[in-house]
C-alpha cells in the first residue's frame, strides 16, 4: 500500500487522504445496523440498569416477549446511571424507546417534559386510565401518576419492612420469634442488642443505626405520622411529628456517643456485599426492602433471620410500610412509542392461570425471578404458592396496606432528597439540632418550591392542582 | 498569496478541518451556548426563557454555593502546596545518583497513571474508620498519648483532610516535571557553589530553587487549575456514603460539598441547566483570577530572583 502511495503524484496525495479520512468518517456515522437484511421487525431499544444475577428476569421477559409476536424485538442495553443519561440522550433527541428508571423521577422528568403520556394507548387500546390502573396495588397505582397523567409501567415493585438477625436476638435473650411490635419496644431491644468491648469501650453490635442503608431516610418522618409535602407547600419543618422523628434519630448518637457510633458505623461495608453490617452481625435489626433475601442468600447463606411489619410508631397504625418500584417510561422523541406500548403493557401483565414455571409471563416472571412481589392485585396459582421468597406475603400485605408510603409526588424530588440527606446527616452526626437542621432545609426547599413553581408559569405548564385550586 | 500557497493553505485546512470542526462543534459552541444559557431558566428539555441577571442574583443569595466555594478553596490551599513541595521532594530524591533510580521513579510515577474511579475505590479502604490501613498504622503511634485516629471520610472534620492526603497519590505527573527541570540546572553552578563553600542545604535553596521557578510556577498553576475542579474521587467518596442516586451531596454533611459537585447535581438532577451554567462562568472567574494572582507573584519573584 505504502509502495502504491509513494507512486502517486505528490499532488492527489493530500487529496487520497481527504477522501480516504471523509470515507472512514461515513462508515463510523453510519447507524448500527438494527435488522438483518431482510428482516422487517420493529426494534425496540429498552435501557435499564439491571446487571449481575438480576439481570436474568428481565432477560427472560425480553425473550418471552420477542418469542410472543412476531413484530417486535426488544434490544435490552444494560445501562448505568440510567436517570441522568436517559435525559442527555432525550435531549439530544435519540433516545431509547423504553428506560427503565425509578419511580421518584416521574415528577420531575414529567415536568421536565422528558416523558411520553401512556392514557393515550390507554385508550386506544379500548380501555380507561382508570380501569388499567385498577390491576395495581393502591400505593403503586398512585407513583406512576402525576399531574393527572399516568407516564410509567413497573418492571419490579418493593416494600420495605423490618429484618431482624434471631441468632443475636437469642444472644441477646430476646424471642427470636417475636420482633418488637412497638417503638417503645423497638427502642428497648436496641439498647439490649447493643455491645461494647469490655476492654475499650467501643461499640461492636448495635441493634439498629437509622443510617443504614440509609436510602430513603425521610421514611422515619412518615413513621412517625409526618408528611412531607401537602400538595401545595413543603410540610418539612412545620409538622412537628418530623421533629419527633428527628429527634428520635438523634438519640442514637446522643445515647450511645457520637465519636463512639461515628467509628463504629465507618466499618460498615455496602449493602449488598458480604461486609454489609447486617450480614456481619454488627447491626441487628435493618429496615430492607423484598429484594433482601435474595442478596441474603448471595452474601450470608445460612443467616438465620425473621422479616415483619413496621414496629407501631402512631398509636393504631400496625401496617405502616414504604414502597417504591422500578418502572419503565417511554421517553419523549422515542422512535417507536407504539411499540415501546406493547412491550410495557406486556411486562404489566401476567397470566393468571399460570400452574409453572414456563406458563409465568410478562410481570410475575420477572418478579419471580428477583424475589420480589407483584404489584397487581391478582395473582397466578404459581407465582402465589411456589415463590421463592419466604416472606413474600409480609411484603404483600405491606403493599396493600392504607398506611404505604411512596415518595412524595414533588417535581423538586432530587433537590428535597439531597437537602433531606443534609439535615438528616448533621442531626446523627450531632453538628445541629433538629430544629436547627429541618429549618434549614425547610427555607431552602421552600425557595427552590417557589423557583419550580414559577419556571413551570414561565414554560407555560399545567401547576400542581393544589396550588391552582388554592388561587 | 502566490497559487501554490493558496494551494498549501486549502491543503492544511483540508487536514485540519477535522479538529476545527471538533474545536467549533465541541468546544467553541457550548462555551457561548454555555453564556447565554446563564441568563435563562432553562432545564435542557424546554425552550430556554430569558432571565437576565436572575441566576447571578440567586448566586449571591445561595448558601450552598458560598459552602460549596469555601470547601474548595479549602481543599485548594491545602492540596495544592503540600502537593507542589512532595513532588518536588520526590523529584530531588529520585535525582540523586544512587542505583536502581529508574525502577524508583516508575514506582513513584505508577501511581498517577491508576484510574482515578479504581484509587478512589482503593482509598475508600485506606481510609476506613474501623479496618483502614491508614488506622491501622496510627493508632499504635498515638495510643500512649490517649488518643485514637479519627473516621476521616466519615467525619465531617477529617473529609476534606483525608481527600487532600489522597491527592498526594497523583503527584506523579507533577513529579516528573520538577525531574526534567532539575536535569536542566547545569552542573557547574552546583561545582561553583560547592567550592564556594555551600552545604546541599544552601545549594538547594541558592541554585535549584531559582533555576526551578519557572517549573514550579507551572506546576502551581496547572494543580490550582485541577484542585479548583475536584470531582472525581469526592463525588465517587461520596456517592458510596450516600447510594440513592438522586445527587451526590459530599457527604458526611456537606462536608465535601466542592464547586464542581454542586455544578453537576444542579444541572443533571435537578435540570437547572442556566443556573448551573452560570455557576460555571463563576467557576472560570474564580480560576482565572487566581491564574492572575498566581502569575503576577511568580513575575515579581521570578524577576527578584534573577
Amino acid at each position: 500500500m505504502g509502495r502504491v502511495l509513494s507512486r502517486l503524484p505528490s499532488k492527489f496525495r493530500p487529496r487520497l487522504g481527504a477522501v480516504g479520512l471523509i470515507a472512514l468518517l461515513v462508515a463510523a456515522a453510519r447507524p448500527a445496523a438494527g435488522a438483518a437484511p431482510g428482516e422487517h421487525r420493529i426494534h425496540v431499544t429498552y435501557w435499564d440498569k439491571w446487571i449481575g444475577f438480576e439481570v436474568r428476569g428481565i432477560l427472560e421477559v425480553v425473550d418471552g416477549f420477542n418469542r410472543s409476536q412476531d413484530r417486535i424485538v426488544v434490544d435490552y442495553l444494560p445501562t448505568s446511571q440510567i436517570d441522568r443519561k436517559m435525559i442527555v440522550a432525550t435531549a439530544g433527541g435519540d433516545p431509547p424507546d423504553v428506560a427503565g428508571l425509578w419511580a421518584y423521577n416521574i415528577p420531575g422528568y414529567a415536568d421536565a417534559e422528558a416523558l411520553t403520556p401512556l392514557d393515550g394507548f390507554i385508550r386506544r387500546d379500548g380501555g380507561t386510565v382508570a380501569l388499567w390502573l385498577a390491576r395495581y396495588y393502591p400505593i403503586y397505582e398512585e407513583m406512576i401518576q402525576h399531574g393527572g397523567h399516568v407516564y410509567a409501567g413497573i418492571t419490579t415493585p418493593a416494600t420495605m419492612a423490618l429484618f431482624w438477625n434471631k441468632t443475636l436476638f437469642r444472644e441477646a435473650g430476646l424471642d427470636p420469634d417475636r420482633p418488637p411490635r412497638t417503638l417503645a419496644e423497638f427502642n428497648d431491644y436496641c439498647r439490649r442488642l447493643t455491645k461494647r468491648d469490655p476492654r475499650t469501650g467501643a461499640i461492636t453490635q448495635m441493634g439498629f443505626l437509622p443510617q443504614e442503608p440509609g436510602w430513603w431516610p425521610w421514611v422515619f418522618c412518615r413513621w412517625f405520622g409526618g408528611r412531607l409535602f401537602d400538595g401545595r407547600q413543603i410540610t418539612l419543618a412545620t409538622d412537628p411529628r418530623n421533629l419527633e422523628a428527628m429527634r428520635w434519630i438523634e438519640g442514637f448518637s446522643k445515647d450511645n456517643g457520637g465519636e463512639a457510633v461515628k467509628i463504629f458505623a465507618s466499618g460498615f461495608g455496602a449493602w449488598g456485599s458480604p461486609t454489609a453490617p447486617f450480614f456481619t452481625g454488627k447491626l441487628a435489626m435493618v429496615f430492607q426492602g423484598v429484594w433482601y433475601p435474595n442478596y441474603i442468600r448471595q452474601y450470608k447463606p445460612g443467616l438465620d433471620y425473621g422479616v415483619g411489619p413496621w414496629p407501631e410508631a402512631v398509636p393504631g397504625v400496625t401496617d405502616f410500610a414504604m414502597a417504591e418500584a422500578d418502572i419503565m417510561v417511554i421517553p419523549r422523541g422515542a422512535r417507536h412509542p407504539e411499540a415501546a406500548w406493547e412491550f410495557i403493557k406486556y411486562v404489566n401483565s401476567c397470566n393468571l392461570r399460570a400452574r409453572s414455571y414456563d406458563e409465568m409471563t410478562g410481570m410475575e416472571r420477572v418478579c419471580f425471578y428477583q424475589e420480589k412481589l407483584s404489584p397487581l392485585r391478582e395473582w397466578s396459582p404459581y407465582f402465589e404458592q411456589h415463590h421463592p421468597n419466604p416472606a413474600i406475603k409480609v411484603f404483600r400485605a405491606l403493599a396493600a396496606s392504607a398506611h404505604c408510603v411512596a415518595t412524595p409526588d414533588i417535581g423538586i424530588y432530587a433537590e428535597y432528597y439531597r437537602e433531606f440527606i443534609a439535615a438528616f446527616e448533621r442531626v446523627r452526626l450531632l453538628e445541629a439540632s433538629p430544629e436547627e437542621a429541618l429549618n434549614f432545609a425547610q427555607k431552602r426547599l421552600d425557595e427552590s418550591w417557589a423557583r419550580y413553581v414559577q419556571s413551570l408559569q414561565r414554560h407555560g405548564q399545567a401547576l400542581p392542582v393544589a396550588i391552582t385550586n388554592s388561587r | 498569496m502566490t497559487p501554490r500557497e493558496r494551494k498549501n493553505l486549502f491543503a492544511g485546512l483540508g487536514f485540519t478541518s477535522l479538529w476545527i470542526v471538533g474545536l467549533v462543534a465541541f468546544t467553541a459552541y457550548p462555551v457561548v451556548a454555555s453564556l447565554y444559557f446563564s441568563f435563562c431558566d432553562y432545564s435542557i428539555l424546554k425552550a430556554p426563557v430569558w432571565t437576565g441577571l436572575e441566576n447571578y442574583r440567586q448566586l449571591v443569595h445561595d448558601e450552598l454555593f458560598w459552602k460549596s466555594l469555601r470547601n474548595t478553596l479549602f481543599y485548594a490551599g491545602l492540596a495544592v502546596p503540600l502537593g507542589t513541595v512532595v513532588s518536588l521532594a520526590l523529584a530531588v530524591l529520585l535525582n540523586q545518583d544512587v542505583r536502581g533510580r529508574t525502577i524508583f521513579r516508575t514506582f513513584f510515577y505508577l501511581p498517577s497513571i491508576v484510574p482515578v474511579v479504581a484509587s478512589s475505590m482503593l482509598w475508600l479502604w485506606i481510609f476506613n474508620g474501623q479496618y483502614g490501613l491508614l488506622n491501622a498504622a496510627l493508632q499504635p503511634l498515638l495510643a500512649p498519648f490517649g488518643l485514637a485516629p479519627p473516621a476521616w471520610l466519615a467525619d465531617p472534620n477529617w473529609a476534606k483532610p483525608a481527600l487532600v492526603i489522597m491527592s498526594l497519590w497523583g503527584t506523579g505527573n507533577a513529579m516528573v516535571i520538577f525531574l526534567a527541570g532539575l536535569q536542566n540546572v547545569p552542573k557547574e553552578l552546583y561545582e561553583a557553589a560547592a567550592i564556594d563553600g555551600a552545604t546541599g542545604w544552601r545549594r538547594f535553596w541558592h541554585v535549584t530553587l531559582p533555576l526551578l521557578a519557572p517549573v514550579i510556577y507551572f506546576n502551581v498553576i496547572i494543580s490550582l487549575i485541577g484542585a479548583l475542579q475536584v470531582f472525581t474521587q469526592a463525588f465517587i467518596m461520596s456517592e458510596a456514603a450516600n447510594g440513592n442516586g438522586n445527587g451526590s451531596d459530599g457527604n458526611p454533611a456537606r462536608a465535601t460539598l466542592f464547586y464542581t459537585i454542586y455544578l453537576f447535581s444542579t444541572a443533571f438532577y435537578d435540570l437547572r441547566m442556566g443556573y448551573a451554567s452560570a455557576m460555571a462562568y463563576v467557576l472560570f472567574v474564580v480560576i482565572a483570577a487566581l491564574t492572575w494572582m498566581a502569575t503576577r507573584l511568580a513575575r515579581e519573584r521570578i524577576g527578584q530572583l534573577e
